[in-house]
């Protein structure tokens, strides 16, 4: 267990040199900053001020270790928006996207999984081969599609739900969140279906295969020849045995659905992550584009390691190393 | 004694896009009460397909087409599914070859045990609880209190074929059908399996189906042999007549291929040629082809099963007639 | 179980007695004429492939071509709807250029991105993975080590990383693709290679003193065709998408040269007055590309490389 723990933690140390390197390159390297700091016409001598400002005489480690100093304090310098440290408008606004987020999360699972497990089990049959196919549409959907037509449909001729934004936020068990409020349910309902929707699909793939892998081993049919009718085999010997590898894909499914909140908050107008990022790469907003990276990075990292937890705690046959 | 298992003109196709395997074809045999039957034969010679078809668990594109198998005095082939489920485990359990695979990985031993206890017997929980530590004492497992908290994975493979054993004798089943229960583990530990099987059928009054590749294993375990060839039986007869008075070149084959200690080690005796693609039988006698006796009217006509002795059948034109001594 | 294994067993071995090749072609081809979603799967993808490369002969109107568009045919609805120009079948946007028009060219654009962002990806990918399944050590930890840390993110985040820092632009596109797809291919190869080096004729082959190139040519890259296929059909299919929700974040091709995401882009900021067409069409048309590929790749994984997720 200490191994493992030593194992995950040089991991995200690794992880996150490597990213940092990368993001430092990126912003610092590549493009000049000065440019976005000063007027159009600047004199040589406002030019001169704003590099040494912004540390970029130094030679490169030098300002690399100043970046990384700068990083673990949680300084990523202000916003050249907002005029706020990036790190803590992005705290502010995590707690929308990882609302929907859950909701999208716990929609495509209670969709997925049973439906999986079902065209799995009797992968011969009409309505199975019907889930395939349009499971096969759903991935081939892209998601800022989804969202126009969810809009248009559900907002502008139907006029039943809100377009944009996140609606009223309410406090529950101490938390500001708009899962609180019916308007908030009202608004969060058109951006965590579009975000559900492709993780959906893919759960539901895999836990079919899962199915259907785990149906063509002996132990079901020893299980049957115990005399266990088929149903229960099926959803006592097979699902049992397919759920523990569709708990690795949910982590990885959670990532996927964070990477894509860019695309639905920004359809959404939501407030949360994803949409700043995206107002940040098109104001060349820097600060904030490099904390977000570093900030999903040890995210991701952390997500991997419940897993990984959770894994052990399942599947009896796992011990952690 | 009396019959307990009698299967009459058995077929079990496999319907491919290649064409239909004839997995069991035409296949008549009965087991008596508490007797051992081997069936041995070269893989892909229909034993397990015949074994798995007597408790009805044909998977897809298999089927079986015709026959009887009457169990009991009941034909099973006309039961429904949820009356089957009353004969599985219950009548006749199974033993498969592979203890790695044939025990779920995430239940508990005791939980699987206990499964065929609840489904088949009318015990309490405390009760399956003692029946299953019984089971486990008689199978030879040690410590059989802690045992059942624990996962298959945490068993070698003899322990886990032990287990096996014991979750099919659970239910005090009258047949036991065992497809090749020992081919899968160490050669010491295969003996001592065999042995306990031997044993535990012969306690409880079991019958037993003893599905193998091995006539050595057959001769020292079985009453009965019954020779499999591409889906048919070749030769049937008591143990000691087929072993002493064998009469089919393939059932020769099979125990010239035995490899004897005593012996020339050089030499292995090995049959000719491979066992023939099921989608394409040779016209004739199926063994025609690897046969050293092989005429004109072997490779034309398919010879009949016919009684040569007491209880002994043999299907070949030339059967082979040892000089008297 | 035991009696599946039993007949494929005699599958196999007929199959080694009789000709392996019109063996395995003769039961791809009956599984495929039993399979009506890999036959509308190509039937969709030969369509959309026609419809890219001939289909400018036939359109109304050259979207990059100025001349053609005249701002007065703007905010026409589709042909069936009232107010509808049946010159413009699909409808036209605020500037008057056609839908259809917009769709063919811009089809061209995320085709062109798919298919060659699939190939050098697939090429810097198997060229990495023979490095590092062949020759082991250190090159082969340090290129495992980048392909485990690139896994850890989603694909679709390191792309619009990239591209952040890249700046729009079809070729930036290209190397953003190529950055994102090759762990996939890398990962397959090595593992083939691995499981290639340890058989015994390719020891036999060292003894005899071929060089690496060859043994790699001859032996590892027939080993690994099949899945290159299969990964290659679900890339072309997640690169379109990949290209279309960047183009449609204003990160991907410029706007000059439109794809289909940039017409969705494009068509968003009018969805709210309602000319719903000019953005969901070519979202359509994205989907029906996508799910085109994806029908026939799902087939193909079935049939060559089940194991392949």
């Amino acid at each position: 267990m200490l191994r493992y723990l030593v194992f995950r933690a040089s991991q995200l140390i690794l992880v996150l040199i490597v990213v940092s390197i990368l993001v430092f390159v990126f912003t610092s390297v590549m493009g000049n900053p000065v440019y976005l700091m000063v007027r159009e016409n600047a004199t040589e001598e406002e030019v001169q001020a704003a590099i040494e400002y912004l540390g970029l005489d130094k030679p490169l480690p030098v300002r690399y270790g100043i970046f990384v100093k700068n990083a673990l304090r949680g300084d990523f310098g202000k916003s050249y928006v907002y005029h706020q440290p990036a790190l803590r408008i992005i705290s502010e606004r995590f707690p929308a996207t990882i609302e929907i987020v859950i909701v999208a999360m716990l929609l495509s699972a209670l969709v997925a999984i049973p439906l999986g497990v079902y065209s799995g089990a009797y992968p011969k049959n009409f309505f199975s081969k019907s889930i395939m196919t349009i499971s096969i549409a759903g991935i081939s959907l892209p998601s800022f599609w989804v969202g126009m037509v969810l809009i248009f449909v559900f907002s502008l001729k139907l006029g039943i739900l809100p377009v944009s934004g996140r609606g009223d936020v309410g406090v529950f068990l101490g938390i500001k969140t708009s899962l609180a409020t019916v308007s908030g349910w009202r608004h969060i309902i058109l951006p965590s279906v579009t975000l559900a929707l492709g993780s959906l699909a893919t759960i539901l793939r895999l836990t079919r295969a899962g199915m259907q892998e785990n149906m063509r081993q002996d132990y079901v049919k020893f299980a049957r020849a115990k005399g266990v009718p088929r149903k229960k085999v099926l959803f006592g010997h097979a699902l049992k045995n397919t759920l523990i590898p569709v708990v690795t894909i949910f982590g990885l499914q959670l990532g996927g659905l964070i990477a894509f909140t860019t695309i639905t908050e920004t359809i959404f107008s939501w407030p949360g992550m994803g949409k700043l990022l995206i107002d940040a790469i098109n104001s060349a907003d820097r600060p904030i584009v490099s904390a977000y990276i570093l900030f999903v990075a040890v995210m991701f990292v952390f997500i991997n390691f419940v897993v990984d937890i959770l894994y052990t705690i399942i599947d009896p046959r796992i011990d952690l190393k | 004694m009396n019959k307990l298992l009698e299967v009459k003109g058995l077929k079990t196709y496999f319907h491919t896009f290649k064409g239909t395997v004839k997995a069991v074809d035409n296949v008549s045999f009965d087991i008596h009460e508490g007797e051992i039957l081997g069936v041995v034969g070269e893989s892909g010679g229909g034993k397990s397909v015949t074994g798995f078809s007597v408790i009805r668990l044909i998977d897809e594109p298999g089927q079986i087409e015709s026959g009887e198998i009457i169990f009991n005095g009941t034909n099973l082939l006309k039961k429904s599914e949820s009356e089957m489920n009353k004969v599985r485990g219950k009548e006749i359990s199974m033993v498969f070859q592979d203890p790695m695979t044939s025990l779920n990985p995430v239940y508990t031993i005791g939980e699987q045990m206990d499964e065929v206890l609840l489904l088949h017997e009318k015990l309490n929980k405390h009760e399956r609880r003692n029946r299953c530590i019984e089971l486990l004492k008689d199978v030879g497992i040690s410590n059989p209190e802690s045992r059942l908290k624990n996962y298959p994975h945490q068993f070698s493979g003899g322990m886990r074929q032990r287990v096996v054993i014991a979750i099919a004798l659970a239910a005090n089943p009258k047949l036991i059908i065992a497809d090749e229960p020992t081919t899968a583990l160490d050669v010491t530990i295969q003996s001592q399996i065999l042995k306990l099987m031997k044993k535990l059928v012969e306690e409880h009054g079991v019958a037993l189906m003893l599905i193998t590749h091995d006539l050595a294993v057959v001769s020292e375990m079985a009453d009965r042999i019954n020779v499999m060839y591409c889906g048919k039986i070749v030769e049937s007869g008591y143990t000691r007549e087929i072993i002493e008075n064998y009469t089919h070149p393939y059932t020769e084959g099979l125990l010239n291929s035995i490899p004897d200690i005593d012996k020339d080690k050089s030499k292995l005796n090995t049959i000719p040629g491979i066992v023939p693609n099921m989608f394409d039988l040779p016209k004739g006698c199926n063994f025609s082809p690897r046969c050293k006796n092989c005429q004109d009217i072997c490779l034309e006509k398919e010879p009949k099963l016919t009684e040569i002795g007491e209880n002994h059948y043999v299907s070949c034109h030339f059967p082979l007639r040892k000089e008297a001594n | 179980m035991q009696v599946q294994v039993k007949t494929s067993n005699a599958l196999k071995g007929s199959a080694e007695n009789s000709k392996l090749k019109t063996f395995l072609s003769s039961e791809f081809i009956y599984n495929y004429k039993r399979s009506p979603t890999a036959i509308i799967g190509s039937i969709i993808t030969i369509v959309v492939l026609l419809t890219a490369l001939i289909g400018p002969f036939f359109t109304v109107q050259n979207p990059y071509d100025m001349s053609t568009i005249d701002l007065s045919d703007a905010y026409k609805p589709p042909a069936w709807i009232e107010g509808g120009d049946s010159n413009f079948i699909l409808g036209t946007d605020q500037q008057g250029r056609d839908i259809l028009s917009a769709i063919v060219y811009g089809s061209r654009i995320s085709l062109i991105i798919g298919v060659a962002g699939t190939l050098f990806a697939s090429i810097i990918g198997i060229t990495l993975g023979l490095v590092s399944g062949y020759f082991g050590g250190r090159v082969d930890a340090l290129i495992m080590r980048m392909a485990d840390i690139q896994l850890s993110f989603p694909t679709m985040l390191i792309a619009l990383f990239l591209m952040t820092f890249f700046g729009r632009g079809i070729g930036n596109i290209l190397i953003a693709l190529c950055l994102v797809g090759w762990v996939r291919y890398a990962r397959t190869v090595r593992g083939e290679t691995l499981t290639v080096k340890k058989k015994e004729y390719i020891e036999a082959t060292r003894v005899i003193g071929l060089p690496n190139f060859k043994i790699i040519s001859k032996h590892v890259l027939p080993n690994v065709f099949t899945s290159i296929i299969v990964l290659s059909t679900i890339q072309v299919g997640s690169f379109i998408l990949t290209e279309a929700t960047l183009s449609f974040l204003g990160l991907g091709v410029p706007v000059t040269r439109p794809s289909l995401g940039m017409l969705c882009n494009n068509g968003f900021k009018v969805l709210y007055s309602g000319l719903w067409w000019v953005s969901i069409f070519p979202g359509l048309y994205i989907m029906l590309i996508v799910f085109g590929i994806n029908l026939l790749g799902d087939f193909l994984r079935d049939e060559l490389n089940p194991k392949l997720k």
